[in-house]
Order: structure tokens, then sequence, then C-alpha cells
């Protein structure tokens, strides 16, 4: 019963799913926002199990004095920062609540935006090192990957693309057809198909109840 | 016989569609029956492959030998756990940072009931960091089953699973200040990434770990196949299940996979043929429509 009654409602769900998208909303309703609508209450309930996680890992090293404990004491204290006042009911202050004027809004505005802005700025250096990596000619292969995103980088940029236009008026549109509508194009379908069958297999193995390792069945 | 019923029930459901399917007039948009019938072509591709799949899954069943080719990737996954044992560091696994109603999650918690099997083998240690509460609660579960299959039972430990952050970046942060302190011998990343695929990747490069990466998202393989030393790309993510669980009757979808890659390379070619020569390439071109 433990295995089988998660397998028949993978199976159920799958079908429902299937039958979503045949089945004329006119006639049955927006079945799909409904079941979509399930899966977004579900989560609600399990964000608990989140706050559960993230306070046992991190009360131990506060309470033991571990090494760097201090960071994990930050980390609980903008837990509870930014979550007990968004709880709160807005009646009580205008600081509670998430509404645009409360705790959660500054912080989050503040605080969270700028750092997470930064992390993602940082992308830019780690670009710089992996094409320094990736772009080496060791092989005919790797001169051959050099070449080509030189000149789609140069192709990217006022500079580059004024240099093409000035050895050959057609030389951006060619590198626009041949190179990056063209080989690249191909390449990423021949993926993204693959991916998709990969995908639909690997849900139809689900729904039969043959792939159970995602419930913790080897 | 186990696939008797719901295979039945598939194509119970397909047969009740047939009737309605071939009254499609015109395949307009706009419909007034209980069916789509403008969406009929995807109905029957998803049969034929439906049946693919089911044909080769009974013939391994059978005990028909399948072929599979090498993953080096996933071949890869043991010595890199094995490295991490003999280095005394852990294996860092991430299974995506995506929702657990994404396919490629599903593929990256069954890849990590494989890693945690060999683990729990070694008694190395496993760190799992997750985004969302949902995928905490079910790579929590596939851990512990992992270890209890193995008999280390006692070696499993709730925490090696945990849930540390909600935004995409914050997460980023969390793991890679975690690969800079403990720097783990093997990082195992597998399931959907997107703009933190990189900053993940160079992280563990800079930390000397041993990578091991895995997604369907096309716009990332290239940072990962920059910065780590093995990237399963596309299918190979879905497929690693599978491989590393060696059962013929997993196998078997593979190979129902490559019989609808056969069938998509000839209608390619063929109305590559159509379009070009002007021999009905619109009609072919309708035929793979989908509104």
């Amino acid at each position: 019963m433990k295995t089988k009654l998660p397998i028949a409602i993978a199976f159920l769900s799958g079908l429902a799913m299937v039958a979503v998208f045949i089945l004329n909303p006119e006639k049955v309703g927006d079945m799909e926002g409904e079941l979509l609508q399930w899966t977004t209450v579900i989560g609600g309930f399990t964000l608990l199990l989140g706050v559960v996680s993230i306070v046992r890992v991190n009360w131990r090293p506060v309470v033991r004095r571990e090494t760097g404990w201090f960071n994990n004491a930050a980390l609980l204290l903008s837990v509870a920062v930014m979550a007990i006042p968004s709880v709160l009911p807005v009646s009580w202050s205008p600081l509670f609540g998430t509404d645009g004027g409360s705790m959660y809004d500054w912080f989050f505005i503040n605080l969270s935006a700028p750092m997470m802005a930064t992390m993602f700025a940082m992308l830019a250096f780690y670009v710089a090192s992996a094409a320094f990596r990736a772009f080496r000619a060791r092989s005919a292969e790797a001169t051959l990957l050099l070449l080509t995103a030189t000149v789609v980088m140069l192709w990217r940029v006022p500079v580059g693309e004024g240099l093409f236009v000035a050895i050959h008026s057609k030389l951006p549109n060619l590198i626009n057809t041949y190179v990056m509508g063209g080989v690249n194009v191909a390449v990423q379908r021949g993926i993204i198909i693959g991916a998709a069958l990969g995908a639909a297999a690997t849900s139809l193995r689900i729904m039969l109840g043959i792939e159970r390792t995602y419930m913790g069945k080897t | 016989m186990r696939l008797a019923r719901p295979v039945g029930l598939l194509l119970l459901l397909v047969l009740l569609l047939i009737p309605e399917l071939l009254a499609a007039n015109g395949a307009s948009s706009v419909e007034t029956g209980w069916f789509r019938t403008y969406r009929i072509n995807a109905i029957i591709v998803a049969a034929v492959f439906s049946a693919a799949v089911l044909y080769y899954t009974q013939r391994a069943r059978r005990g028909d030998k399948l072929f599979v080719r090498k993953i080096a990737g996933l071949d890869e996954v043991e010595d890199a756990v094995g490295r991490a044992t003999e280095m005394g560091k852990p294996v860092l696994f991430i299974a995506g940072i995506d929702e657990i109603d994404k396919i490629d999650t599903l593929a990256g918690l069954s890849i990590l009931g494989r890693v945690a099997l060999i683990t729990a083998r070694y008694e190395t240690p496993l760190y799992v960091p997750v985004r969302y509460p949902m995928v905490l609660a079910a790579a929590q579960e596939v851990v512990q089953q992992s270890y209890l299959t193995e008999g280390r039972a006692d070696s499993y430990n709730q925490d090696m699973v945990c849930y540390v952050a909600g935004e995409q970046f914050a997460f980023t942060a969390t793991v890679n200040g975690y690969m800079m302190r403990e720097r783990p011998a093997a990082n195992i990343m597998m399931g959907a990434f997107y703009a933190e695929s990189l900053l993940l990747a160079e992280t563990g490069n800079a930390a000397g770990s041993i990578q091991i990466a895995g997604t369907a998202q096309p716009e990332q393989l290239p940072f990962f196949i920059a910065a780590c030393d093995y990237t399963l790309m596309g299918e190979e993510l879905f497929a690693a299940s599978a491989y590393l669980s060696h059962e013929p009757l997993m196998l078997g979808g593979l190979k129902g996979q490559d019989f609808m890659k056969v069938l998509i390379i000839a209608a390619i070619l063929v109305g590559t043929f159509m379009v070009t020569t002007h021999l009905g390439g619109d009609w072919m071109r309708s035929l793979f429509e989908v509104r």
C-alpha cells in the first residue's frame, strides 16, 4: 500500500494533465489552473519544513559555539526579522505584512535585492575566467571554437559590427544567418529534441511506476 | 504483466478519443465538442511514443539484451565518490534549483538516490542543499531510503539534506560558501539550472573539486562544459537514473526514445526535401503544428 498508493496518485495526476491537454476548457472549465493551484497549496504547507530545516541546521553551531557560529546566528536572526513581521496582521501595525512600507518590504528592497544583484553581477567575472579556460586553442576543434566565439562576440558589439560592415556590408547578416541561425540553432534544437524525448520517457516511467527512485524506492 | 492495467487505461483513452478525433473537420482552433481535435497530431505522436517505450520495456522484461552506449560522466560518478572517500571529504549534490513539479528536478532526485547508495556504501559524507521545501521532503526520503537499502541507517543524518534559501542567488551564495569552506572532493549537479550554473561550477572548479554536471537547459550547457570535468547534455540527464540502475526494465525506456528519434530524423529529412522542392511543404509543416 505504501508503494502502490503514491504510484496510483502519480499515474492519475499524470493522466489528468494529459486529459487537460486534450479536453476542451469550454466544457470542463479551467482544470489546468485548478490542478496547478493544488500544487501551490501543497507547496505552502511544506514551507514550514524549510523553516524547521534551516533552524535545525543553524541552531546547533550557535549553541555549541562552533567555528563561524556568528554567521549561523546572523542567518537565524535574518530569518526571524524577515519572516515574523511579514506574517503578523497589518491591522496591528503598518510595519507588519508584506505591503509597501512594511519591514519586510524595506529589508527586501534595501538588503536582499542589492545582495542578489551583486551575486548576479559577479557572473561577468566568472564568465571571463571560464572563457579564458574554454577558449584555449589546444586542438583543431578548440581553435575553431575560439575563432567562432571571437567573431560572434565582435559581431555583438557596435564596434565589431562596424568593423565587419567596413569589410563587407553583408558580413554581419552572414554571421547571423549561418553561425547563429544555422549551426547554433541546429545544435540547440538537437539538444532540445533529445531532452524533450527524455523528459517524456521519464514522465511515462514515473506514471507507470517503473521509475520510483524519486520516492525513495531503489 | 504489471504494466497491463495502466497501458490498458492509456489505450482506452486513445480509443475513446478516436471517433471524436476522426470527426474533426477543418481542424479549427475554436472547438465546441469535448475534445480539442486540433491537437490530434500531438496525441498521435504521444501514443506512438508511449507504445514504443512500453514495447521496449516489455522486451526488456522478457530478458532481451539492450545495448546502451557508454556515458562517461555517469561512469565517473562512482570514481568521484571513491575519490571523496580517499580524501575524507564530502560529496556535494545539487538537484537543480527548480520546484519538484519540474521533470529535471525529478530526474536529479532519481540520480541522488543512486549517488546516496554509493556514499552510504563507502560511508562518505554527503551534503544536499535544496531551494524548495517540497524538494527537501522528497530528497530527505530518497537519501534515507538509499542508506536503509545499503544497511547504513545509522550513518544517515537528516541534516545531510537541508533547505538553505528560497532565493536563487541567496541559494547560490550559500552553496558557493560551502564549496570554499569545506572544499568537497566531488560536486554533482543534476537538474534544472539557470543563471547560477556558472557561479556554482566556477566556484567548484576553484575549490579543486571533481565536477559532474547535467542539465536539459541548452543555455546553461556551455557554462557547465567550460567549468566541469564531465557534463551530461539534455537527454543524458533523463537517462542517468536508468543507466546507473543497470535495470533492464528502466533501460527499455531509453530504447523507446531512440526509436522516436529515428522517426523524428526521418520526418526532418522528408520535411526538408518537401519544403525545398515545394512538394507539399506547407502540408508537412501543418502536420507538426501544435496549437
